[in-house]
Protein backbone atom coordinates (compact mmCIF):
# COMPACT_ATOMS: atom_id res chain seq x y z
CA UNK A 1 0.00 0.00 0.00
CA UNK A 2 1.74 3.31 -1.06
CA UNK A 3 1.89 6.57 1.24
CA UNK A 4 -0.75 8.53 -1.14
CA UNK A 5 -3.39 5.33 -0.48
CA UNK A 6 -2.96 5.38 3.51
CA UNK A 7 -3.57 9.40 3.12
CA UNK A 8 -6.27 9.04 0.86
CA UNK A 9 -8.07 6.15 3.31
CA UNK A 10 -7.25 8.70 6.75
CA UNK A 11 -8.94 11.79 4.43
CA UNK A 12 -11.59 9.56 3.48
CA UNK A 13 -12.12 8.48 7.21
CA UNK A 14 -11.64 11.81 8.47
CA UNK A 15 -14.41 13.67 6.60
CA UNK A 16 -16.93 10.91 7.32
CA UNK A 17 -16.22 11.12 11.12
CA UNK A 18 -16.59 15.17 10.38
CA UNK A 19 -19.74 14.68 8.32
CA UNK A 20 -21.12 12.29 11.45
CA UNK A 21 -20.40 14.52 13.91
CA UNK A 22 -21.70 17.92 12.55
CA UNK A 23 -24.98 16.29 12.23
CA UNK A 24 -24.38 14.84 15.53
CA UNK A 25 -23.68 17.89 17.34
CA UNK A 26 -25.92 20.05 19.72
CA UNK A 27 -24.86 23.64 18.62
CA UNK A 28 -25.70 25.48 15.58
CA UNK A 29 -22.21 27.52 16.02
CA UNK A 30 -20.17 24.10 16.09
CA UNK A 31 -22.31 22.44 13.34
CA UNK A 32 -21.16 25.29 11.57
CA UNK A 33 -17.85 25.42 12.01
CA UNK A 34 -17.48 21.29 11.08
CA UNK A 35 -19.61 21.89 7.57
CA UNK A 36 -16.68 24.18 6.97
CA UNK A 37 -13.93 22.00 7.62
CA UNK A 38 -15.55 19.32 5.67
CA UNK A 39 -15.99 21.02 2.85
CA UNK A 40 -12.41 22.55 2.94
CA UNK A 41 -11.47 18.65 3.39
CA UNK A 42 -13.55 17.42 0.96
CA UNK A 43 -12.11 19.61 -1.95
CA UNK A 44 -9.22 17.49 -0.93
CA UNK A 45 -10.55 14.79 -1.98
CA UNK A 46 -11.33 15.99 -4.97
CA UNK A 47 -8.45 16.99 -5.82
CA UNK A 48 -6.88 13.55 -5.18
CA UNK A 49 -9.43 12.69 -7.78
CA UNK A 50 -8.11 14.90 -10.06
CA UNK A 51 -11.61 17.16 -10.44
CA UNK A 52 -9.31 20.22 -9.68
CA UNK A 53 -12.34 22.27 -10.88
CA UNK A 54 -14.90 20.91 -8.72
CA UNK A 55 -12.48 21.52 -6.00
CA UNK A 56 -12.32 25.11 -6.66
CA UNK A 57 -15.84 25.67 -6.29
CA UNK A 58 -16.41 23.31 -3.00
CA UNK A 59 -13.75 25.30 -1.87
CA UNK A 60 -14.61 28.74 -2.86
CA UNK A 61 -18.73 27.69 -1.99
CA UNK A 62 -18.88 24.94 0.29
CA UNK A 63 -16.21 26.06 2.29
CA UNK A 64 -16.26 29.68 1.90
CA UNK A 65 -19.20 31.85 1.07
CA UNK A 66 -21.22 28.77 2.49
CA UNK A 67 -19.68 28.67 5.18
CA UNK A 68 -19.82 33.19 5.57
CA UNK A 69 -23.60 31.98 5.16
CA UNK A 70 -24.14 29.58 7.64
CA UNK A 71 -22.44 31.65 10.09
CA UNK A 72 -24.89 33.97 9.86
CA UNK A 73 -27.57 32.07 9.92
CA UNK A 74 -26.06 30.63 13.17
CA UNK A 75 -25.21 34.15 14.76
CA UNK A 76 -29.19 34.69 13.90
CA UNK A 77 -30.74 31.25 16.05
CA UNK A 78 -28.49 31.89 18.69
CA UNK A 79 -31.37 33.30 20.76
CA UNK A 80 -33.77 30.74 19.18
CA UNK A 81 -31.70 27.70 20.37
CA UNK A 82 -32.59 28.58 23.81
CA UNK A 83 -36.29 29.05 22.89
CA UNK A 84 -36.40 25.37 21.12
CA UNK A 85 -35.76 23.67 24.51
CA UNK A 86 -38.64 20.79 23.71
CA UNK A 87 -37.62 17.74 21.49
CA UNK A 88 -39.69 16.95 18.99
CA UNK A 89 -41.57 13.68 20.06
CA UNK A 90 -41.24 10.18 19.78
CA UNK A 91 -43.00 9.53 16.44
CA UNK A 92 -41.54 12.15 14.63
CA UNK A 93 -37.84 11.50 15.68
CA UNK A 94 -38.49 7.66 14.52
CA UNK A 95 -39.87 8.52 11.54
CA UNK A 96 -37.56 10.61 10.58
CA UNK A 97 -34.95 7.93 11.61
CA UNK A 98 -37.02 5.70 9.07
CA UNK A 99 -36.95 7.86 6.28
CA UNK A 100 -33.00 8.55 6.96
CA UNK A 101 -31.93 4.84 6.87
CA UNK A 102 -34.44 4.49 3.96
CA UNK A 103 -32.72 7.00 1.68
CA UNK A 104 -29.31 5.82 2.65
CA UNK A 105 -29.97 2.15 1.99
CA UNK A 106 -31.32 3.80 -1.25
CA UNK A 107 -28.04 5.12 -2.29
CA UNK A 108 -26.26 2.20 -1.28
CA UNK A 109 -28.06 0.02 -3.82
CA UNK A 110 -27.71 2.85 -6.01
CA UNK A 111 -23.72 2.71 -5.65
CA UNK A 112 -23.63 -1.34 -5.64
CA UNK A 113 -25.53 -2.07 -8.54
CA UNK A 114 -24.08 0.37 -10.68
CA UNK A 115 -22.31 -1.51 -13.71
CA UNK A 116 -18.41 -1.96 -13.22
CA UNK A 117 -17.71 -0.09 -16.43
CA UNK A 118 -19.76 2.99 -15.73
CA UNK A 119 -20.40 4.54 -19.27
CA UNK A 120 -18.92 8.06 -19.75
CA UNK A 121 -18.93 10.62 -22.50
CA UNK A 122 -15.47 11.70 -21.26
CA UNK A 123 -13.66 10.22 -24.27
CA UNK A 124 -16.42 12.02 -26.40
CA UNK A 125 -15.67 15.59 -25.07
CA UNK A 126 -12.01 15.01 -25.29
CA UNK A 127 -12.41 14.29 -29.18
CA UNK A 128 -14.17 17.08 -29.36
CA UNK A 129 -11.92 19.68 -27.66
CA UNK A 130 -11.25 21.31 -31.56
CA UNK A 131 -14.45 22.30 -31.72
CA UNK A 132 -14.46 25.23 -29.21
CA UNK A 133 -10.32 25.53 -29.18
CA UNK A 134 -10.55 25.74 -25.69
CA UNK A 135 -8.70 22.67 -24.40
CA UNK A 136 -10.24 22.30 -20.78
CA UNK A 137 -12.79 20.04 -21.55
CA UNK A 138 -14.82 21.16 -18.04
CA UNK A 139 -15.37 24.81 -19.24
CA UNK A 140 -16.26 22.84 -23.28
CA UNK A 141 -19.38 20.90 -21.31
CA UNK A 142 -20.46 23.37 -19.06
CA UNK A 143 -19.79 26.64 -21.97
CA UNK A 144 -20.29 24.61 -25.04
CA UNK A 145 -21.75 20.62 -24.89
CA UNK A 146 -23.69 21.38 -22.04
CA UNK A 147 -24.60 25.13 -22.40
CA UNK A 148 -27.63 25.08 -21.99
CA UNK A 149 -27.46 23.61 -18.56
CA UNK A 150 -25.63 26.07 -17.22
CA UNK A 151 -28.02 29.22 -18.75
CA UNK A 152 -30.75 27.85 -16.81
CA UNK A 153 -28.46 27.51 -13.70
CA UNK A 154 -27.71 31.42 -13.77
CA UNK A 155 -31.33 31.78 -14.44
CA UNK A 156 -31.39 29.94 -11.47
CA UNK A 157 -29.13 32.61 -9.43
CA UNK A 158 -30.87 35.09 -10.38
CA UNK A 159 -34.41 33.48 -8.97
CA UNK A 160 -32.55 33.21 -5.98
CA UNK A 161 -31.76 36.64 -5.78
CA UNK A 162 -35.37 38.02 -6.19
CA UNK A 163 -36.44 34.90 -3.39
CA UNK A 164 -33.87 37.22 -0.95
CA UNK A 165 -35.22 40.31 -1.73
CA UNK A 166 -38.82 39.39 -1.20
CA UNK A 167 -37.94 38.73 2.24
CA UNK A 168 -37.81 42.69 2.73
CA UNK A 169 -40.92 44.40 4.47
CA UNK A 170 -42.43 46.80 3.00
CA UNK A 171 -41.63 49.93 3.93
CA UNK A 172 -37.93 48.16 3.17
CA UNK A 173 -38.40 47.52 -0.37
CA UNK A 174 -35.79 48.53 -2.63
CA UNK A 175 -33.95 49.53 0.19
CA UNK A 176 -30.15 48.61 1.24
CA UNK A 177 -29.07 44.46 1.82
CA UNK A 178 -28.10 44.22 5.59
CA UNK A 179 -27.27 46.12 7.92
CA UNK A 180 -24.57 48.90 7.75
CA UNK A 181 -21.32 47.63 8.97
CA UNK A 182 -18.97 49.92 11.32
CA UNK A 183 -15.55 48.74 12.14
CA UNK A 184 -12.58 50.92 13.42
CA UNK A 185 -11.17 52.93 10.44
CA UNK A 186 -7.66 52.04 12.38
CA UNK A 187 -8.24 48.27 13.01
CA UNK A 188 -7.04 45.16 11.35
CA UNK A 189 -9.86 44.35 9.79
CA UNK A 190 -10.13 47.60 7.83
CA UNK A 191 -6.38 46.86 7.03
CA UNK A 192 -7.31 43.44 5.37
CA UNK A 193 -10.02 44.84 3.79
CA UNK A 194 -7.68 47.61 1.73
CA UNK A 195 -4.68 45.21 1.54
CA UNK A 196 -6.65 41.83 0.34
CA UNK A 197 -8.75 42.84 -2.82
CA UNK A 198 -5.99 44.20 -5.06
CA UNK A 199 -4.53 40.40 -4.91
CA UNK A 200 -8.09 38.87 -4.84
CA UNK A 201 -8.99 40.61 -7.63
CA UNK A 202 -6.05 39.68 -9.45
CA UNK A 203 -6.80 36.19 -8.81
CA UNK A 204 -10.45 36.25 -10.04
CA UNK A 205 -9.41 37.18 -12.97
CA UNK A 206 -6.96 34.96 -13.70
CA UNK A 207 -9.13 32.14 -12.50
CA UNK A 208 -11.55 33.27 -15.02
CA UNK A 209 -8.90 33.69 -17.76
CA UNK A 210 -7.27 30.51 -17.04
CA UNK A 211 -10.44 28.71 -17.47
CA UNK A 212 -10.35 28.18 -20.76
CA UNK A 213 -7.36 25.85 -20.73
CA UNK A 214 -6.67 25.07 -17.62
CA UNK A 215 -9.00 24.47 -14.05
CA UNK A 216 -10.64 27.58 -13.33
CA UNK A 217 -13.55 29.75 -14.83
CA UNK A 218 -16.55 32.22 -14.46
CA UNK A 219 -17.95 30.51 -11.36
CA UNK A 220 -15.10 30.22 -9.38
CA UNK A 221 -13.70 33.55 -10.24
CA UNK A 222 -16.71 35.19 -9.43
CA UNK A 223 -16.75 33.70 -5.96
CA UNK A 224 -13.38 35.12 -5.46
CA UNK A 225 -14.27 38.29 -6.23
CA UNK A 226 -17.21 38.27 -4.26
CA UNK A 227 -15.88 36.90 -1.28
CA UNK A 228 -13.23 40.56 -1.93
CA UNK A 229 -16.59 42.65 -2.31
CA UNK A 230 -17.84 41.17 1.11
CA UNK A 231 -14.32 41.84 3.29
CA UNK A 232 -15.35 45.72 1.64
CA UNK A 233 -18.60 45.42 2.86
CA UNK A 234 -18.33 43.68 6.47
CA UNK A 235 -15.44 46.45 7.25
CA UNK A 236 -17.69 49.40 6.05
CA UNK A 237 -15.48 50.40 3.54
CA UNK A 238 -18.72 50.30 0.86
CA UNK A 239 -21.97 49.97 0.97
CA UNK A 240 -24.42 47.32 -0.78
CA UNK A 241 -26.03 48.87 -3.36
CA UNK A 242 -30.36 49.96 -3.19
CA UNK A 243 -31.98 47.03 -4.61
CA UNK A 244 -34.37 49.71 -6.92
CA UNK A 245 -30.52 50.58 -8.09
CA UNK A 246 -31.30 50.31 -11.95
CA UNK A 247 -27.65 49.70 -12.28
CA UNK A 248 -27.70 47.10 -10.24
CA UNK A 249 -30.52 45.72 -11.69
CA UNK A 250 -28.33 45.50 -15.00
CA UNK A 251 -25.50 43.91 -13.32
CA UNK A 252 -27.74 41.29 -12.84
CA UNK A 253 -28.84 40.45 -15.91
CA UNK A 254 -25.94 40.79 -18.10
CA UNK A 255 -24.52 37.48 -18.03
CA UNK A 256 -27.71 35.26 -18.32
CA UNK A 257 -28.75 38.06 -21.19
CA UNK A 258 -25.73 37.62 -23.13
CA UNK A 259 -26.01 34.03 -22.99
CA UNK A 260 -29.90 33.97 -24.50
CA UNK A 261 -28.63 36.64 -26.75
CA UNK A 262 -25.97 34.38 -28.08
CA UNK A 263 -27.87 31.09 -27.90
CA UNK A 264 -30.95 33.02 -29.71
CA UNK A 265 -28.37 34.19 -32.39
CA UNK A 266 -27.29 30.56 -33.24
CA UNK A 267 -31.07 29.95 -33.49
CA UNK A 268 -31.24 32.36 -35.92
CA UNK A 269 -27.55 32.37 -38.01
CA UNK A 270 -26.43 28.06 -37.09
CA UNK A 271 -27.61 25.05 -37.06
CA UNK A 272 -29.77 25.22 -33.09
CA UNK A 273 -30.07 27.25 -30.02
CA UNK A 274 -27.10 27.43 -28.18
CA UNK A 275 -24.83 26.65 -30.96
CA UNK A 276 -21.46 28.43 -31.89
CA UNK A 277 -20.17 29.30 -35.12
CA UNK A 278 -16.86 27.04 -35.22
CA UNK A 279 -14.63 30.27 -36.08
CA UNK A 280 -16.38 32.69 -33.14
CA UNK A 281 -16.74 29.52 -30.45
CA UNK A 282 -13.79 30.85 -28.17
CA UNK A 283 -14.21 34.50 -28.58
CA UNK A 284 -17.87 34.18 -27.75
CA UNK A 285 -17.40 31.44 -24.87
CA UNK A 286 -14.48 34.07 -23.08
CA UNK A 287 -17.27 36.78 -23.81
CA UNK A 288 -19.95 35.11 -22.65
CA UNK A 289 -17.69 34.29 -19.41
CA UNK A 290 -16.85 37.97 -18.77
CA UNK A 291 -20.15 39.57 -18.37
CA UNK A 292 -21.01 36.16 -16.34
CA UNK A 293 -18.44 36.70 -13.84
CA UNK A 294 -19.43 40.28 -13.15
CA UNK A 295 -23.06 38.96 -12.96
CA UNK A 296 -21.71 35.75 -10.79
CA UNK A 297 -19.79 38.02 -8.37
CA UNK A 298 -22.57 40.68 -7.76
CA UNK A 299 -25.12 37.92 -6.87
CA UNK A 300 -22.90 35.52 -4.81
CA UNK A 301 -22.62 39.01 -2.78
CA UNK A 302 -25.84 39.92 -2.71
CA UNK A 303 -27.04 36.62 -1.54
CA UNK A 304 -25.31 36.46 1.16
CA UNK A 305 -25.45 40.64 2.43
CA UNK A 306 -29.08 39.46 3.58
CA UNK A 307 -32.87 40.72 3.04
CA UNK A 308 -33.09 44.67 2.68
CA UNK A 309 -33.32 46.26 5.87
CA UNK A 310 -32.44 49.77 5.50
CA UNK A 311 -34.56 51.60 2.77
CA UNK A 312 -33.32 53.77 0.15
CA UNK A 313 -33.86 57.27 1.62
CA UNK A 314 -31.39 57.87 4.17
CA UNK B 1 22.10 16.47 -5.40
CA UNK B 2 18.77 15.21 -4.91
CA UNK B 3 19.49 13.48 -2.28
CA UNK B 4 20.24 17.01 -0.31
CA UNK B 5 17.02 18.04 -1.22
CA UNK B 6 14.68 15.37 -0.36
CA UNK B 7 16.88 15.32 2.85
CA UNK B 8 16.16 19.21 3.01
CA UNK B 9 12.76 18.13 2.32
CA UNK B 10 12.26 15.43 4.99
CA UNK B 11 13.77 17.25 8.63
CA UNK B 12 11.34 20.84 7.20
CA UNK B 13 8.00 18.75 6.36
CA UNK B 14 9.03 16.79 9.97
CA UNK B 15 9.62 20.00 11.68
CA UNK B 16 6.53 21.78 10.49
CA UNK B 17 4.47 18.85 11.35
CA UNK B 18 6.03 18.89 14.52
CA UNK B 19 4.99 22.52 15.21
CA UNK B 20 0.83 21.85 13.68
CA UNK B 21 0.88 19.06 16.76
CA UNK B 22 2.57 20.77 19.12
CA UNK B 23 -0.17 24.31 18.31
CA UNK B 24 -2.81 21.79 18.44
CA UNK B 25 -1.98 20.02 21.40
CA UNK B 26 -1.59 24.03 23.14
CA UNK B 27 -5.40 24.27 21.36
CA UNK B 28 -6.96 21.41 23.24
CA UNK B 29 -4.94 22.37 26.67
CA UNK B 30 -4.62 25.85 27.32
CA UNK B 31 -7.02 27.27 29.78
CA UNK B 32 -8.05 30.46 28.19
CA UNK B 33 -8.76 31.85 24.77
CA UNK B 34 -5.80 33.86 24.74
CA UNK B 35 -3.30 31.66 25.15
CA UNK B 36 -5.18 28.38 22.80
CA UNK B 37 -4.57 31.62 19.97
CA UNK B 38 -1.41 31.88 21.15
CA UNK B 39 -0.63 28.15 20.32
CA UNK B 40 -2.93 28.29 17.35
CA UNK B 41 -0.30 30.92 15.77
CA UNK B 42 2.85 28.48 16.17
CA UNK B 43 0.90 26.06 13.88
CA UNK B 44 -0.16 28.44 11.30
CA UNK B 45 3.03 30.82 11.28
CA UNK B 46 6.18 27.95 11.70
CA UNK B 47 4.35 25.14 11.17
CA UNK B 48 3.20 25.88 7.40
CA UNK B 49 6.15 28.34 7.12
CA UNK B 50 8.66 25.18 7.53
CA UNK B 51 6.41 22.98 5.55
CA UNK B 52 6.46 25.21 2.62
CA UNK B 53 10.50 25.29 2.89
CA UNK B 54 10.44 21.84 2.93
CA UNK B 55 8.33 21.38 -0.68
CA UNK B 56 10.51 24.42 -1.90
CA UNK B 57 13.58 22.05 -3.33
CA UNK B 58 10.66 19.57 -4.80
CA UNK B 59 8.88 22.77 -6.63
CA UNK B 60 8.82 22.22 -10.62
CA UNK B 61 9.75 25.49 -11.28
CA UNK B 62 10.81 29.39 -10.11
CA UNK B 63 6.63 29.36 -11.01
CA UNK B 64 5.65 26.87 -8.91
CA UNK B 65 7.88 28.04 -5.92
CA UNK B 66 6.58 31.36 -5.88
CA UNK B 67 3.13 29.87 -5.58
CA UNK B 68 4.14 28.55 -2.58
CA UNK B 69 5.80 31.30 -0.79
CA UNK B 70 2.78 33.20 -1.83
CA UNK B 71 0.25 30.33 0.04
CA UNK B 72 2.49 30.62 3.05
CA UNK B 73 2.47 34.83 3.04
CA UNK B 74 -1.48 34.66 2.11
CA UNK B 75 -1.76 32.18 5.55
CA UNK B 76 -0.12 34.21 7.71
CA UNK B 77 -2.15 37.61 6.91
CA UNK B 78 -5.45 35.55 7.15
CA UNK B 79 -4.21 33.71 10.57
CA UNK B 80 -2.43 37.10 11.89
CA UNK B 81 -5.68 38.92 10.95
CA UNK B 82 -8.80 36.20 12.38
CA UNK B 83 -6.15 36.01 15.72
CA UNK B 84 -6.87 39.58 16.48
CA UNK B 85 -10.05 39.83 15.63
CA UNK B 86 -10.78 36.78 17.88
CA UNK B 87 -8.64 38.34 20.62
CA UNK B 88 -10.33 41.50 20.64
CA UNK B 89 -13.55 40.07 20.64
CA UNK B 90 -12.49 37.68 23.76
CA UNK B 91 -11.20 40.75 25.36
CA UNK B 92 -14.65 42.76 24.96
CA UNK B 93 -16.77 39.35 26.11
CA UNK B 94 -14.28 39.92 29.19
CA UNK B 95 -15.19 43.29 30.19
CA UNK B 96 -18.33 43.15 29.60
CA UNK B 97 -18.78 40.56 31.79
Amino acid sequence: MSVATVFEIMLAAVVLGLGIWTIAVRETYSATVGFVAYGLLLALIWVRLGAVDVALTEAAIGGGLGGVLLLGAAARLRDADQMVAETPGKVTRASAAALSMLTAAALAGAVLLLPNSASTLAPTVIAHTWATGLTNPVTNVLMAFRAMDTLLEKVVLLLAIVGVWSLAPDNTWGGHQGPRHRADPDGILVFLARLLPPLGIVVGIYLLWTGANHPGGAFQGGAVLASMWLLAIMAGLTDTPPVSSRRLRLILVVGPGLFLVVGLGGLWLGAAFLAYPPALAKPLIVGIEIAMIVTIAATLGLLLAGVPERSAKR
Amino acid sequence: MSLVRDIITIVAVSAGAFFFLAGTVGLLRFPDTLTRLHALTKADNLGLGLVIVGLLPQAASLRDGLKLVGVWLLGLLAGATVSQLIARTARQGETAK
